[in-house]
């Protein structure tokens, strides 16, 4: 049985307080962090073997490692609280149930990379969990785990909540960006990489709250223990949020790797109401979804991609065999078109056809072609698009359309549906 | 007009950020708490403690969706219905909602006290159908339980 780590204290009554987490071995990693020069604090990052939880899971510690060590230029430090993309919990409960685990994790990072400042940018629906981090700022503050010359040393770090106001979109991060200054979150071109020209223009690492989340653990616990946990590739305590038609939906920290079928059947119990497993969409909305064949595969990030599809935020949603697929592809083109920030023409145009072309097949007015022309669409938005949104529309859909493409005709040729 | 306090919670949020304007957002929030809505009238007063120009402000409130163009009931009911909710009925929840408070998704009962909305993921999928009253989420929704936290509001 795997222990928890990031997770292990929401059960704690009042764990997001600051008293508790002390109690419970917090602060101890941010005067460690504090003995160490930055570089073998990032190199610890590094061989920890720690990627991305956002979803993208590139190594943290090489992101850290592009901010300049100039100590004239303003460095950020952003974290990514924008939770939105459909499936996904995670982070919700790190911040409303340990949101000083997160604070610690962000104070060490913003003295690793020589940041001053770091905002978290939270969706602006988490009104509790917006609450719950402005507190445990203000008590972290009075500690002096925050503020100026923490710890009796000459490192500052201020931290700051900006909330959003609903754009799925503010998840991307040159789109956070814009948001926190307070404009409409539209996505940058890149290059230049926020790492040069980031938040008010100044070098900025974006890391997810999961993330954030990890570091004082490995900083604790060194950085052997973390990459001896799963695959060596992408190792270390994972936070899968599974829904959908199972029998316990919620939150199961597990080892990385920890393979689809033992997440679906063995933490969340299998299937609900007797029915049988038709698909899961491994994570979040964006991510193509696998099928019975697949459910052995392991849960990382490598091996999801080498399935052609991804770990993502590791939101995993489960269907039984009772699912419509045209359905579900109709809903999840029906999110992207409302999140589709305008910006650019193949997916602001791209994402309303296709939500089109699948609402008339699912009222069953479908007409012959239909099909080819969800794939041709789905051709002309991937790969031309501003930033991942388009391109995870099109991935959602077309896992759809490669795994249950029979359904999909059958609704346009019977006018009605197989399930 | 907006009351001392918000003006005070506004320049407060403008502390913040290295520029003023950087803090629209936080701005529009306590202006819309304070006033339900977001009019012409306060967009330019807000505008003008942020030093930009009014329309420079009505292009961010636009663009997100939590900022009300328009007066919402006392109670703003928004109903989750993306995947993870709709595989476990989260449309025959809304339609229950409608039914109940005789309102269309988009609309306000007449007596002012309840908008219903249907919305996108809110991150509450483990507890799925949910629905978000205010800033308060309800989870596991069932029509009884529906019935039970309606009776709770006041």
């Amino acid at each position: 049985m795997f222990e928890p780590v990031l997770l292990k204290n929401i059960n704690t009554p009042d764990s997001h307080r600051i008293e508790v987490y002390l109690k419970n071995g917090g602060y101890q990693a941010l005067p460690s962090a504090l003995k160490m020069q930055t570089d073998a604090l990032i190199q610890m990052i590094k061989d920890s073997g720690l990627r991305g939880r956002g979803g993208a899971g590139f190594s943290t510690g090489l992101k850290w490692s592009f901010i300049t060590k100039d100590p004239t230029i303003p460095k950020y430090l952003c974290c990514n609280a924008d939770e939105g993309e459909p499936g996904t919990f995670k982070d919700r409960a790190i911040i409303e149930k340990d949101p000083h685990e997160l604070i610690e994790g962000m104070a060490v990072a913003c003295y690793a990379i020589g940041a001053k400042a770091g905002y978290i940018y939270i969706r602006g629906e988490f009104a509790c969990g917006a609450k719950r981090l402005e507190q445990a700022i203000s008590e972290a503050y009075k500690k002096g785990y925050l503020g100026k010359n923490i710890l009796n040393t000459n490192f500052n770090c201020d931290l700051y909540v900006h909330k959003g106001a609903g754009a799925y979109i503010c998840g991307e991060e040159t789109a956070l960006i814009e948001s926190i200054e307070g404009k409409r979150g539209q996505p940058r071109i890149k290059p230049p990489f926020p790492a040069q020209v980031g938040l008010f223009a100044k070098p900025t690492v974006i890391n997810n709250v999961e993330t954030l989340a990890c570091i004082p653990h490995i900083i604790n616990k060194g950085p052997k223990w973390f990459a001896s946990i799963g695959p060596e590739k992408s190792p270390g305590p994972k936070i899968f949020g599974v829904s959908g038609h199972v029998k316990r939906p919620g939150l199961y920290e597990l080892p990385m790797g920890t393979s689809l079928r033992e997440v679906i059947f063995t933490h969340a119990g299998g299937i609900r109401d007797g029915r049988k497993f038709k698909a899961a969409i491994p994570g979040g909305v964006s991510a193509p979804m696998l099928t019975e064949k697949d459910l052995d595969t392991s849960m990382d990030f490598d091996s999801m991609a080498a399935k052609g599809t991804m770990l993502g935020s590791a939101g995993v949603i489960v269907m039984d065999d009772t699912t419509c697929m045209v359905k579900v592809a109709m809903r999840t083109m029906g999110f992207f078109r409302h999140e589709s920030c305008g910006k650019c023409t193949p997916c602001r145009e791209g994402t309303d056809w296709t939500y089109k072309v699948l609402r008339r097949i699912e009222h069953s007015q479908g007409k012959e072609g239909d099909v080819e022309l969800l794939e041709s669409l789905c051709g002309n938005i991937f790969g031309r698009t501003f930033c991942p949104l388009g391109d995870g529309a099109v991935m959602a859909l077309r896992g759809a359309l490669k795994n249950f493409r029979d359904e999909f005709e059958y609704h346009v040729k019977n006018k009605r549906c197989a399930v | 007009m907006l009351s001392t306090k918000a003006i005070e919670n506004i320049k407060k949020a403008i502390d913040k950020y290295p520029r003023k304007r950087f803090a629209s957002m936080d701005a529009l929030m306590i202006a819309q708490e304070e006033c339900g809505c977001l009019t012409e009238e306060v967009l330019r007063e807000v505008a003008h403690m942020l030093d930009i120009a009014p329309v420079q402000l009505n292009q961010v409130a636009a663009f997100y969706t939590m900022y009300n163009k328009k007066s919402v009931g006392k109670y703003h009911i928004q109903v989750c219905t993306n995947v993870p909710c709709s595989l476990l009925g989260a449309e025959h929840i809304a339609e229950f909602l409608s039914k109940k408070l005789g309102v269309k998704k988009g609309e306000t009962t007449p007596d002012k006290r309840f908008t219903l909305s249907e919305v996108e993921c809110l991150g509450s999928c483990g507890t799925a159908p949910m629905m978000q009253i205010n800033d308060d989420y309800y989870e596991n929704l069932t029509e009884e339980n529906i019935e039970e936290i309606l009776k709770g509001l006041k």
